[in-house]
């Protein structure tokens, strides 16, 4: 039993704390506790409401935006350093090797071929990693969703704000990576900014089924791991990425043809170096990674409600 | 118009009927508890009124509205303190009650100067650029009720709003909750520590297994439910077990727990000066007023805090 024996302390004969805490240099007509609940400045709740059903998937976005803050030079590092890195390797390296022995990949020189592929597997990668931990966190461990589960956001609106402040990352990470390409001379920019639109829809249409797996999971177990290893890792390896997939044996060109990078990559060879794209091809292309990101989002909104509103 | 409207309010889980058709009705302005042990449905009940936890069956109105159906209108009007604190961790103190802010469609020229308002009743002012990692559970705490008051709400949402504090910083806090309830705002109160129910709730409902057991102003169901004062002995472990029979002449009631006797009776101390004429000689006595304990002992057979 708790001991209750002690002498009862009400809050108000508590004198010693009333009045504490007005920091110097605040003149006390400013705060008047009177009027604290209610100051009336505040818009009303049904104004509130309003508001939040029709932005709330943005004020979500917001916050995940400015919580990327905390480590935007990561970002800015893997996006910026990335493609040096790769180009180095392949072009100046690979490349070299490439080009000498078979002139290069499709009439391309090998950097030119391998360049979008590079962009958009990275953008997917980025996007994979944000969608398992960072949703396992608002879950799990700083339970964030929670928290704008009590704000008059719906569930509904907490995901598509996730998916959305992602879309902005990889976009500027493909800004940024292309812009790096087109120093480098890697891409011709006339049309090849269209990669930065291909890679983020690409990255999402990997991303939004991503996330709504991670919101099924009570605990961090080792899922996460397995689809870095087993998805991401495959998809970046045997998607056609270094090689045209018609290289790989039949047996495992499967894995192209179900990978986001593999439709985004040949979107964006067709823009960067004119690979070329039948109009059925490229209507394949983007209606596969439209209908994953749909029916990823769909599930996702799926499960944010089902963990939100248990 | 009550601004929460419970009838036959029930949420199961499988087999488990969490909360167990339960009515009740909350007046604006009022200040009410749900006091019951652990897994009595309280935080399941609070969790319903904000929408965040869909109603197996019965009916719930907050401001006359149903939260699963106008959800954002219902939260808009809730301030909302978890039983857990789920602070955004990255942010500073003063960025935290502004984020938040911004899901209530909130601008920033409102918000800043609310920010600092907020911090000053809270008495974090001088925490604003802190991290939030570095505040204390108290500080914390504080910051949660600062940030559930950022929308300007009439009804908060208080689950457990001090468990896990020591006690100088639950007296800060009660004191900041009263004079929000001095201001009119309707308070609901879930709490397993009596005391805080005494001091908060004008009025309160009993909970355990999900179920409604009393309802009344604390000051009511002592009355109703326990005698004026209490008489607690003990005779050392192995003997308190063994002089129940002898002890119950002297009281209303009688209430052995494994380390001490409570005898219920409207005058302690003539209890005690009757036992001790009967030659039982406890090794320690007290006299006390009954409390909430009581009340939930006397209910249940089981203390609040096991």
């Amino acid at each position: 039993m708790t001991d209750s024996r002690g002498p009862s302390l009400t809050p108000r004969q508590d004198s010693s704390l009333r009045g504490r805490g007005r920091p110097r240099g605040v003149p006390s007509e400013l705060v008047d506790s009177n009027d604290l609940a209610y100051t009336g400045r505040a818009i009303g709740a049904g104004r509130q409401a309003a508001l939040v059903r029709r932005w709330g998937w943005w004020y979500q976005a917001e916050w995940r935006l400015a919580s990327m803050k905390a480590y935007w030079t990561t970002v800015v590092g893997y996006a910026g350093l990335t493609p040096l890195l790769y180009v180095v390797a392949m072009g100046v390296g690979l490349g070299t090797l490439v080009d000498g022995a078979s002139g290069g990949i499709g009439g391309v020189p090998y950097l030119t071929f391998v360049a979008p592929g590079l962009l958009v597997s990275t953008v997917v990668m980025s996007a994979g990693n944000e969608f398992m931990w960072p949703v396992m966190d608002g879950f799990k461990w700083g339970k964030l969703y929670f928290a704008r589960g009590t704000s008059p956001a719906t569930p509904g609106q907490v995901a598509a704000g996730e998916l959305v402040a992602v879309g902005i990352r990889m976009a500027a990470e493909a800004t940024l990576f292309w812009l790096v390409l087109v120093l480098l001379g890697a891409t011709d920019p006339a049309w090849s900014w269209l990669m930065i639109p291909i890679a983020t829809l690409g990255g999402m249409a990997l991303g939004a089924p991503i996330m709504a797996f991670s919101a099924t999971r009570e605990d961090e177990g080792f899922e996460f791991s397995m689809i870095q290893r087993f998805v991401l890792m495959p998809m970046f390896l045997f998607a056609g990425t270094f090689y045209p997939l018609e290289t790989m044996p039949a047996y495992l060109q499967w894995i192209g043809w179900i990978s986001p990078m593999w439709h985004g990559t040949q979107l964006s060879r067709a823009v960067s170096f004119g690979l070329p794209l039948g109009g059925a091809e490229v209507a394949l292309h983007v209606g596969f990674l439209v209908a994953l990101l749909a029916v990823g989002a769909t599930l996702a909104v799926r499960s944010f409600r089902r963990r939100l509103t248990r | 118009m009550p601004v929460i409207e419970a009838r036959e309010l029930t949420k199961t889980y499988g087999e488990l009927r969490a909360v167990d058709a339960i009515s009740f009705e909350v007046s604006p302005g009022e200040s009410f508890g749900l006091l019951g042990p652990n897994g009595a449905g309280k935080s399941t009940t609070m969790r319903m009124i904000g929408g965040t936890s869909l109603r197996s069956s019965g009916r719930l109105l907050v401001n006359g509205l149903d939260p699963e159906v106008n959800g954002p209108e219902v939260r808009a009007s809730l301030g909302v303190v978890p039983q857990q604190d789920n602070l955004d961790n990255e942010l500073r103190t003063r960025d935290n009650l502004i984020m938040y802010g911004r899901y209530f469609g909130l601008p920033y020229r409102y918000l800043r100067p609310r920010a600092d308002e907020l911090l000053e009743f809270a008495q974090l002012t001088e925490k604003a650029g802190e991290k939030v990692d570095n505040l204390s559970g108290g500080m914390k705490r504080r910051l949660t009720i600062a940030r559930a008051l950022v929308n300007e709400p009439r009804i908060l949402l208080l689950d457990e709003p001090t468990t896990g504090l020591d006690p100088q910083a639950r007296h800060i806090l009660w004191d900041r909750l009263f004079r929000l309830k001095e201001q009119g705002v309707t308070l609901i109160v879930t709490t397993h520590f009596m005391d805080e129910a005494e001091q908060l709730c004008d009025r309160l409902v009993v909970m355990d297994h999900g179920r409604i057991v009393a309802e009344g102003s604390p000051a009511d169901l002592i009355r109703r439910f326990s005698t004026r004062e209490v008489l607690e002995v003990r005779f050392g472990s192995d003997r308190n077990a063994a002089l129940v029979d002898r002890l119950r002449a002297f009281a209303d009631r009688i209430e052995p727990l494994p380390d001490r006797v409570l005898l219920y009776t409207d005058d302690g101390e003539r209890a005690l000066e009757a036992v001790r004429h009967a030659g039982l000689t406890p090794l320690t006595s007290l006299v006390r007023r009954s409390s909430l304990e009581d009340v939930f002992l006397r209910l249940t057979g089981r203390s609040l805090i096991d």
